[in-house]
């Protein structure tokens, strides 16, 4: 056994002090009746009565929640797609190619796709007509990209770590290609596809800089609001949409977290019950 | 089971060859369309004449198709080479204080109990989740002149250091410290996970073998864990480094004006300049910068699928 060294036991406090205390004092000044956003000036819950009062927030969030979950949906069926074509399609015409092009995303940096996507939106108006005039759909298509290459790796590993003998021998069973689709495959990526759709939907949520260059007057997402508002300054208000926002977060990893567990240790017992049922 | 007959035409279709043709062709023409086709927009950009048409491009003209003169006015006006350099420095010394930190906790988490593990986990990754545009936001607030975090840390100093070095705030926002600060902050996660997972799966009896060999705690780590976590460490190191060194909003929120790093130089250079050209060949100029570290990546990243397929 080893002994727990309290130098390790010191640094994780100190990181996850460091990881927590700054999103704390946001939730602690979140409710401060204070205007200024450094000086506490007592308990005050109107941060959240403005917050809430706010069209123009409620809009953003709603855009943002509509663009995710178009551009989450799309961007994990094609991402899927590419996700089996990687791991079971071993020859195919611009296989390097392709494995190229679904990990390049990756790492480019976000302002060269951003500045690359814009031109193209502009070029391809001025071309041949669409998309007319930048907005939801150019910022639904860039999302859509650069979202699909990490549901692609997800569903990429899974498939990798999963037996392809399982498949060959229901082909040769007789099973045609669309009953191994529908019996097989899916299911065993079933939850990389579900985790691969909940990455696509924070990333695009989230996004700031790719949008900020593919969008256009009146499409306001959220963190474009958020952006534009923190460059003036720090403003309480965002304390609060903050907070919110952690809140809801916490909450959903915490039960997706409590799920996952739960669901693990019945197929672990089912799993020894089956063992022991053969013996 | 359902015979032939009952197939609909879809299903027959799919059997034969359509569904592999399908399932590699729309995701690669979406790519081709969306990603490759942008990507050549910029390198041939970059060669193009800036005009005050709009689009405010052309090729031909007095430079003859290919225009190079964006390149050579990377080298000429030191404002880029100067941001390239302020990029580098930064994204480097974040990845390395990263390492700092993430190490030990990395390690510390394969040392607790499994049920503390996964709780220490999903707290790791808990903030990952949380809009990144608040993190860096929560540190506006903690850096300004008034916070309690500054006052904090300025008491302290002036408790420390002699009465002439007395300060009455520290300043912190935007400088490059303040740029760094916030990178490691955001980024830490990106190389505690990757470490986490080559950690996890080190032989312990091969420290066990060498503490009962006579070897010290600190020598086992030396002698040992250091070296079998290199891939670990090259993993975490890049996936920090890489979108560190193009960060465009921590540098535009928190950082010096004066020493701008390269992402907000593209930026500024292409939405407020309106120079396509200038913008693109400072684009190119990065990735070639980068290219090194992220053919690096790609290549340890097809590796361990490669191994993850063999283990299998």
């Amino acid at each position: 056994m080893h002994r727990r060294s309290a130098f390790l036991v010191t640094m994780l406090c100190f990181g996850f002090a460091f990881f927590y205390v700054p999103i704390l004092s946001m939730i602690v000044y979140s409710f401060n009746g204070s205007r200024l956003a450094t000086v506490w000036g007592g308990f005050s819950t109107k941060w959240y009565v403005s917050l809430l009062s706010n069209r123009q927030i409620l809009n953003a969030a709603l855009l943002s929640l509509k663009i995710a979950l178009l551009s989450a949906t799309i961007a994990t069926i094609l991402g899927t797609m590419a996700g089996i074509a990687l791991a079971r399609f071993k020859r195919f015409r611009g296989r390097t190619l392709f494995s190229g092009l679904v990990t390049a995303p990756l790492v480019m940096p976000e302002v060269i796709t951003g500045i690359a996507s814009l031109m193209l939106f502009i070029l391809m108006a001025e071309w041949i007509g669409w998309p007319a005039s930048r907005g939801f759909t150019t910022v639904t298509l860039a999302h859509i990209t650069f979202s699909m290459v990490f549901v692609t790796t997800i569903v990429h590993s899974r498939l990798s770590e999963a037996d392809a003998a399982v498949e060959e021998a229901a082909m040769d069973l007789g099973s045609r290609p669309w009953q191994v689709m529908k019996d097989i495959t899916l299911p065993i990526i079933s939850p990389a596809i579900v985790s691969g759709w909940l990455l696509a939907f924070t990333i695009s949520l989230d996004d700031v800089v790719i949008t900020n260059f593919t969008t256009g007057p009146g499409t306001t997402t959220l963190p474009i609001l958020i952006w534009s508002k923190v460059k003036l300054g720090v403003t309480p208000d965002i304390n609060a949409l903050a907070t919110i926002t952690v809140l809801i977060v916490g909450t959903g990893v915490a039960i997706a977290g409590f799920v996952l567990n739960r669901a693990e240790k019945r197929r672990d017992r089912d799993a020894r019950m089956a063992y022991q049922a053969n013996q | 089971m359902a015979g032939a007959h009952t197939d609909t035409a879809f299903q027959r279709w799919f059997n034969r060859k359509g569904w592999i043709n399908v399932t590699i062709a729309t995701p690669y023409v979406w790519l081709v369309l969306f990603f490759l086709l942008p990507f050549v927009i910029v390198i041939a950009m970059s060669f193009a004449t800036r005009t005050p048409t709009a689009p405010p491009f052309s090729f031909g003209g007095e430079h003859p198709v290919l225009n190079t003169a964006h390149y050579a006015r990377l080298f000429q006006d030191d404002l880029y080479v100067r941001a390239y350099l302020t990029s580098i420095v930064n994204a480097g010394i974040a990845t390395f204080l990263c390492l700092l930190i993430g190490y030990p906790m990395a390690l510390g988490l394969t040392r607790v109990s499994p049920a503390w593990r996964n709780i220490l986990l999903m707290l790791v990754i808990l903030p990952f989740w949380t809009s990144f545009l608040l993190r860096v936001y929560a540190w506006i607030g903690l850096m300004g002149t008034n916070s309690w975090f500054n006052k904090l840390l300025t008491t302290s100093w002036n408790w420390l250091v002699p009465t002439d070095w007395a300060l009455r705030s520290i300043p912190m926002m935007n400088t490059n410290f303040a740029v760094v600060l916030v990178m490691v902050y955001s980024y830490l996660p990106f190389m505690i996970l990757p470490l986490y997972a080559n950690l996890e799966k080190l032989d312990r009896t091969l420290d066990e073998a060498s503490m009962d060999l006579g070897s010290r705690p600190f020598r086992v780590f030396l002698d040992i864990t250091l070296p079998l976590s290199v891939p670990g460490i090259i993993a975490g190191g890049l996936l920090v480094f890489i979108p560190a060194s193009g960060e465009l909003i921590i540098p535009s929120l928190v950082g010096s004006a004066r020493q701008p790093m390269i992402g907000r130089v593209i930026s500024d250079e292409f939405a407020s300049a309106r120079d396509w050209p200038m913008a693109s060949a400072v684009s190119v100029a990065l990735l070639m910068l980068l290219v090194v570290p992220i053919m690096l990546y790609t290549h340890f990243e097809g590796k361990s699928h490669e191994k993850r397929k063999e283990g299998a």
